[in-house]
């Protein structure tokens, strides 16, 4: 069982990294970049019939810092 | 007073703050593997030290905050023990809940590795008995995610609580966001757990307590430590 997490910045946290992508977006001539936020993926490879409880519990006792980040499951 | 210092793989200044234990002290602090899950027993302090446990893979001191020693520190701060974190190891105190927050890149996502000007906000904690409230100290930092965030609640609350110990400040004590050097949130260098008995800071006194070094600023922190201890038992 193959999953993907994506973890993403909260909304209102501050990213200084995903502002140098976009001013290096900029710097490359293109233009109309709003905004960057940089994330992270893991790709999980699971044995089958692990729950979706434990898959939460993964993200939030270790993938994601929860104060700071949100964690989405994509089933692949 | 026995103290114990915990040796997380990538872990670099734990032999700094052991010597700096171990001056006003005069014993040896216990160096734990992090793999270990009992702790010596009398312990007065635990202290986490910086560096890069784990490479700082996944987020600074997430996998270290995990590491099966962590849950007799966190039995220790439970139970009132004190426990100082330092730079990585403050990351490592937010990152296992025993402090609120988070540690993020700094400001200008660049690694900073100089001295700063901290301003001691408290001098009735075990932690800053040793400094006089308002005092200025000079200690090195050296870190590339140092820039302390949390929701606004948390500041609310930590600061109402008057639970921010240091503060990075210019030389004469006024808040100046030239010199919050990472750009933590209200300029906060270190904060106090809610019962007050577990310190994280950004900074490493460890490496400014003997005039070889340059500066005995930090001494001031482990000996009022030492004598808080002594007062208590």
């Amino acid at each position: 069982m193959k999953l993907r997490i994506v973890v993403t910045l909260k909304n209102g946290v501050l990213d200084p990294q995903g502002k140098a992508i976009q001013h290096a977006l900029g710097g490359l001539g293109f233009d109309g970049v709003a905004d960057v936020r940089a994330g992270k993926i893991f790709e999980l490879d699971l044995a089958d019939g692990t729950s979706d409880a434990d898959v939460d519990a993964m993200c939030r006792k270790l993938l994601a810092n929860t104060v700071i980040e949100n964690y989405r499951v994509e089933r692949a | 007073m026995k103290t114990a210092v915990i040796v997380f793989p990538g872990s670099n200044c734990d032999r700094d703050i052991a010597v700096a234990l171990e001056q006003v002290t005069g014993v040896k602090p216990a160096m734990v593997w992090h793999g270990e899950t009992e702790l010596p027993s009398g312990l007065g302090l635990i202290a986490l030290p910086g560096g890069f446990s784990y490479g700082d893979y996944l987020r600074c001191g997430a996998i270290a905050a995990r590491a099966p020693v962590m849950d007799a520190v966190r039995a220790h701060a439970k139970g009132g023990g004190l426990v100082l974190g330092v730079c990585n190891g403050f990351q490592i105190l937010c990152e296992s809940g025993l402090l609120p927050g988070v540690l993020m890149r700094n400001v200008a996502l660049k690694f900073i590795c100089h001295e700063v000007c901290l301003r001691v906000e408290r001098s009735d904690t075990p932690f800053t008995r040793g400094y006089n409230a308002g005092q200025v100290i000079r200690v090195p930092v050296a870190h590339g995610e140092g820039n302390y965030v949390a929701d606004k609640k948390t500041i609310a609350r930590l600061e109402g609580e008057g639970r921010v110990l240091f503060r990075y400040t210019a030389p004469d004590g006024s808040l100046d966001p030239n010199w919050n050097h990472n750009g933590a949130t209200n300029a906060i260098a270190g904060i106090l757990s809610d019962k007050g008995n577990v310190l994280g800071m950004m900074p490493h006194p460890e490496n400014h307590v003997e005039a070889s070094m340059g500066s005995t600023d930090g001494r001031g922190l482990f000996a009022g430590l030492v004598q808080h201890l002594a007062e208590a038992a």
